[in-house]
């Protein structure tokens, strides 16, 4: 584990992405809501799962299950070799330098408070400067306050525009302050944005900080190569990258990590212990006390696993094209109002129809097989950056295809129709 | 699309739209505020009740869904005539035609019948309560916003 990955894997010839035979892989996709066609259009709260990876966890329970990194005998062994094998996958998928600097964690939101706690209260103190974006998702946003109120460091909020666009002149004008820490999101789960991200960790660095990156929204939809970003930290869930649920990831830089104090202690992420002292273990092992979610990231591996034998790039033109239909098309109705209209922006389209809540548009859409996220998306700065309680969300996979488009504006026409 | 009429019948569009009793109460000695946080709504009820324990007057603030907006008008026409002891036994009729299947309506639910439907959709029964539990928290003077969750 301690030698740099074999990136030969990646030159394997990838099997050419199509939507509709994909579709196939995803049993799910198959059932109907109240006797009519589903289609899922909330893979940003959560993606639906492949059977492969429904097989992997399965298979992790009913093949080869033990605890891991104690038994001497065979099931623990392989048990520990599939989990072990889940980070090399996905340190590979995302080009980090070793497996070793991708710790598992139940979800995204234990990753950042993860960093916020270990990394927050031995490195950062009074008076130091962290930087947050308008647009975070609450868990990037509430673990850094927990942080002001124990140690009192200072929060600043980089403000967005109106198209929902990073005020980089703001961002510029506040690294010229005290900050030490930055956390920032890649894509706005509200909004749809895509963060100019590598400039954004440039000048991070240039200012001396380091930057922790909320890449939930953008694992499962572009390729990310973690050495090439250069972010300190790097947080994602494993469900909303077509994984099983209480799985993610932090990725940190190995030197960090090093440097960082257990988050939480107890089985597995000890050297010794006595009465008198306990030593940790070395990174990852430190940060995953207990046993851990083995199943869980046995089958994020087998999700990248599936991912990987596609073209990223692929999947990310398919999923634009028909979440940019869905958003000119939304667009031609003249009550409804786009949120969120970046420059470059991912496969989602955050909107409102006026004279309509998003929950009863929620309602109705969903009466006619239509999955969609109605609310504020835990998301309520950028809410109130609008000046609206929530927005409805239609978030697209790469099993999502223009027939979902079209039943989401039909949907929205029933809306009208209903709402007069 | 039957269940969806029946969600959706035209008085409670009508009282989401144009909601009766909307606004500040001066005057008012019982307040409460609710939250949902599932959808971010947020709403104010004000009440004045007179030393018999009788409501005088009620209004309510704030923004919704149609259903909560509609379910907050109907319910301050409901309650405003009512005895607090009244009110609260309203609410608890209210709670079982908007929750339970298999219980006939109290004689009291009258106009606010028109919100059964909501049974149909679980998800949704906590925007026809808030306002009720809103009501209820001013009621009893409770100084804590109240929540659905």
């Amino acid at each position: 584990m301690n030698k740099p990955l074999d990136m030969t894997s990646s030159a394997i010839v990838k099997r050419a992405f199509d939507a509709e035979a994909a579709r196939a892989d995803f049993p799910v996709l198959a059932r109907t809501v109240y006797g009519k066609p589903m289609h899922f259009l909330d893979t940003a709260a959560s993606a639906q799962k492949p059977q492969a990876v429904i097989d992997a966890v399965s298979e992790a329970y009913g093949g080869d299950y033990a605890n891991i990194h104690r038994g001497v005998y065979y099931l623990s062994q392989k048990a520990t070799e599939a989990y072990d094998a889940a980070r090399a996958k996905i340190a590979a998928f995302l080009n980090a330098r070793r497996p070793e600097e991708l710790i598992f964690t139940r979800n995204a939101t234990e990753a950042v408070n993860l960093v916020a706690y270990s990394y927050g209260r031995k490195f950062l103190k009074e008076g130091d400067e962290v930087v947050l974006s308008e647009m975070e998702h609450h868990a990037n946003i509430v673990p850094w306050q927990m942080l002001r109120e124990a140690v009192g460091v200072k929060l600043t909020v980089i403000p967005i525009s109106d198209t929902g666009e990073l005020d980089m002149d703001a961002y510029a004008r506040a690294l010229k302050g005290n900050v030490k820490f930055v956390a920032m999101t890649h894509m706005s789960n509200a909004l749809g944005t895509v963060t100019p991200i590598a400039e954004i960790i440039r000048l991070a660095h240039g200012a001396g900080a380091k930057i922790l990156v909320d890449g939930c929204q953008m694992v499962p939809h572009e390729k990310v190569d973690l050495q090439a970003l250069d972010a300190d930290f790097y947080v994602f869930s494993g469900h909303k990258l077509y994984g099983p649920t209480g799985i993610g990831v932090l990725y940190g830089k190995r030197a960090l990590l090093d440097a960082m104090p257990p988050y939480q202690t107890g089985g597995d992420m000890i050297r010794t212990v006595t009465f008198a002292k306990t030593t940790f273990a070395e990174v990852p092992a430190r940060f995953e006390a207990g046993t851990p979610h083995i199943a869980g990231a046995i089958g994020l591996g087998a999700a990248v696993d599936y991912l990987a034998q596609f073209d990223m790039g692929e999947i990310h033109a398919h999923e634009m094209a028909v979440a940019e239909y869905a958003r000119s098309s939304l667009q031609s109705i003249n009550r409804v109002r786009i949120y969120g209209e970046a420059a470059t922006r991912g496969s989602l389209v955050s909107f409102g129809l006026e004279g309509a809540h998003p929950h009863d548009i929620g309602t109705i859409l969903d009466r006619e097989g239509i999955a969609v996220r109605g609310g504020h998306h835990c998301a309520q700065p950028v809410m109130e950056h609008f000046g609206i309680s929530g927005t409805v969300r239609a978030s697209f996979g790469l099993y999502n295809t223009k027939a979902d488009a079209d039943a989401l504006i039909a949907g929205v026409h029933k809306v009208m129709e209903i709402f007069g | 699309m039957s269940d969806l009429r029946d969600l959706y019948q035209e008085i409670i569009l009508d009282h989401g739209r144009t909601p009766r009793n909307f606004g500040p109460l001066d005057g008012a000695n019982r307040n409460s505020e609710g939250h949902n946080p599932l959808c971010g709504d947020h709403i104010e009820v004000h009440a004045t009740v007179d030393k018999d324990g009788r409501i005088q007057d009620v209004t309510f603030e704030g923004h919704g869904c149609a259903i909560s907006t509609a379910s907050a008008s109907m319910m301050t026409d409901a309650v405003k005539g009512k005895t607090v002891a009244e009110a609260k036994e309203l609410f608890e009729h209210f709670h079982d035609l908007v929750t339970k299947d298999d219980v006939l309506p109290e004689e009291d639910m009258d106009k606010l019948m028109v919100l059964a439907g909501v049974r149909e959709f679980p998800m949704r029964v906590k925007c026809a309560t808030l306002a009720w539990h809103t009501l209820n928290a001013a009621l009893q003077n409770e100084d804590e916003p109240v929540s659905t969750e």
